[in-house]
């Protein structure tokens, strides 16, 4: 009891409120709001959820409803059953679709995780946003091939479908690999430093998925066989989705030291170029590949085949 | 009945002997049940001909076929589900993707495990996304709508192969995209009339959109299949 009214005086910013709280039935609704606060907290550091619900709490009543859902709330089955992993799973259409446009058009000073995931991280975009760029780069890849060489008649056209599968494994390891790894440094560096802000794994890889949605339009566009449309659509999919991330990770590293803060931005904004560049060069490489065959044609007089591809 | 059997003990036997006018009217009903069994399966299925076995399965195969081709909302394909449909198709589908180009190092279409793995796995994928998201339908049952409505996408693949016999031109490409379309759409459609009841209205959109993907990459499958010359 002592305890629970110190706990009070630390927390409650007015002291007026302490003359509302008597009796049984509030003392028990605070602790259990306090498990309820407490398990909020390794989620957010912010301060914020736990001082609104104390301000609330005038009427024991109301309370004993919001401890109820509360405590609903909090409970988790243990991880082997399936409904653990559909906690990961409550969205709407609506919700999906405002992540959606949301990721496509960044603004400064919206957060992306604060604005829309609102502690609801889901699973379901990350992982179907993935699963279509992986099928609509390698579509897109075959497409922009067989544009490029329509009209030859020594090109055979082959469904390439082995690049799907080295699509879906670079697609998939950078959507929830690299999360794994900068959430792993995020929660070192904050063992070092305090920040206001932190994420947990599962909204990291939520940013990362939602990110990757804007390459989709700009990976179809890339079926148009002129360098500058395609150079044009990758740079501006690169600021999308890069101002997203950066916009998204540096209120969680800027308490950090300057150099520390830089070094990581510029690795997340590294890996993403990276990315995007890399898959450019791999399923796209053929309007290069069929100049240096003219060249060689004007060149030498022979037609080189024109089915070696840079693999 | 509990009344009857208590009078009729010889615990009570002394009450003959009161002298009471007439007959102690009862009232209920007494019902003996009769040893005749009302399900099928208490019918034995061992002693009837095999030939009588496997045309029941293959009945059970043709009406789910004619379900998926004339889509309407019907509970029989979700009722007595079965498996054997899907693998016909698949394997049917896998076979006719092969092409002949097994020789070519330039091999580029997919192989029979790709075109398997694809086919299970996706409708594994989908029905457990579905799961995820609230659905009330069963793993089985939603495999065996999936793999159904993939009836459509074999029928185009055998038009492409017959179209494709007679030259691959331009036109002959014309006539397979509208065809793959044509089928594409139409599986989507069947297989969202049967499992578009089984969600939540607000997560509608977010089960069919899977369904979409996975015919669609089929169908794209079947449209850049090309022979080997």
């Amino acid at each position: 009891m002592a305890a629970n009214s110190d706990f009070l005086l630390q927390f409650q910013e007015f002291d007026s409120s302490e003359s509302h709280l008597g009796g049984i039935g509030d003392a028990t609704t605070i602790s259990i709001e306090d498990t309820a606060a407490g398990s909020h907290n390794p989620q957010k550091q912010r301060r914020s959820a736990p001082v609104t619900s104390f301000e609330e709490d005038n009427d024991p009543l109301a309370n004993d409803d919001k401890t109820e859902l509360l405590s609903g709330q909090k409970k988790s089955a243990p991880f082997w059953t399936f409904e653990y992993y559909q906690r990961f799973f409550d969205v709407e259409t609506h919700q999906v679709r405002r992540r959606i446009l949301g990721s496509l058009l960044p603004w400064p000073g919206k957060n992306f995780v604060h604005l829309y995931i609102h502690n609801n991280p889901d699973l379901y975009g990350p992982f179907w946003i993935c699963a279509t760029l992986v099928f609509v780069i390698a579509i897109c890849g075959n497409i922009s091939d067989f544009l490029v060489f329509l009209g030859e008649p020594q090109y055979k056209y082959v469904p390439e479908f082995r690049k799907v599968t080295i699509a879906a494994t670079a697609i998939y390891s950078y959507a929830w690999l690299v999360p794994l790894a900068l959430w792993g440094l995020l929660v070192w560096r904050n063992s070092k430093v305090m920040n206001v802000v932190s994420y947990s794994f599962l909204e990291i890889v939520c940013v990362y998925g939602y990110s990757l949605a804007v390459y989709i339009p700009a990976v179809v566009l890339w079926i148009i066989p002129y360098e500058a449309v395609r150079w044009l659509s990758i740079v501006v999919a690169l600021c999308l989705s890069g101002s997203v991330l950066v916009l998204t990770f540096w209120p969680a590293v800027r308490d950090d030291q300057p150099r520390v803060a830089i070094a990581i931005m510029t690795a997340v904004v590294a890996l993403h170029v990276l990315l995007a560049f890399g898959c450019k060069a791999y399923f796209f490489s053929t309007l290069e590949v069929k100049h240096t065959a003219v060249d060689a044609v004007a060149g030498h007089g022979t037609k080189s085949p024109p089915t070696t591809k840079i693999q | 009945m509990a009344e009857v059997d208590e009078l009729s003990k010889p615990m009570f036997a002394g009450l003959s002997d009161v002298s009471i006018s007439g007959d102690i009217p009862v009232e209920g009903e007494i019902n003996v049940p009769v040893g005749t069994p009302s399900h099928d399966d208490e019918y034995s299925t061992l002693d009837e001909p095999v030939k009588d076995t496997i045309l029941r399965d293959l009945k059970a195969v043709g009406k789910k076929f004619v379900h998926v081709m004339y889509p309407k909302k019907s509970s029989a394909l979700l009722r007595d589900w079965d498996l054997w449909g899907p693998l016909l198709l698949c394997v049917t589908l896998a076979l006719m993707l092969q092409g002949g180009s097994v020789d070519s190092k330039e091999d580029g279409g997919p192989q029979f495990a790709e075109v398997f793995v694809i086919i299970w796995f996706g409708s594994v994928i989908i029905t457990l996304n579905s799961k995820l998201l609230g659905g009330t339908i069963s793993f089985f049952q939603s495999l065996c709508v999936l793999g159904y409505c993939i009836m459509p996408l074999t029928v185009a693949m055998v038009v492409c192969r017959l179209v494709l016999l007679g030259g691959s031109g331009m036109v002959s490409f014309i006539v397979r995209l509208i065809v793959v379309t044509a089928s594409f759409s139409w599986s989507t459609f069947a297989s969202t009339a049967f499992l578009a009841d089984c969600q939540p209205s607000n997560r509608k959109a977010l089960v069919v959109y899977p369904v979409f993907l996975f015919y669609f990459v089929i169908g794209w499958m079947i449209l850049t299949f090309s022979p080997s010359a």
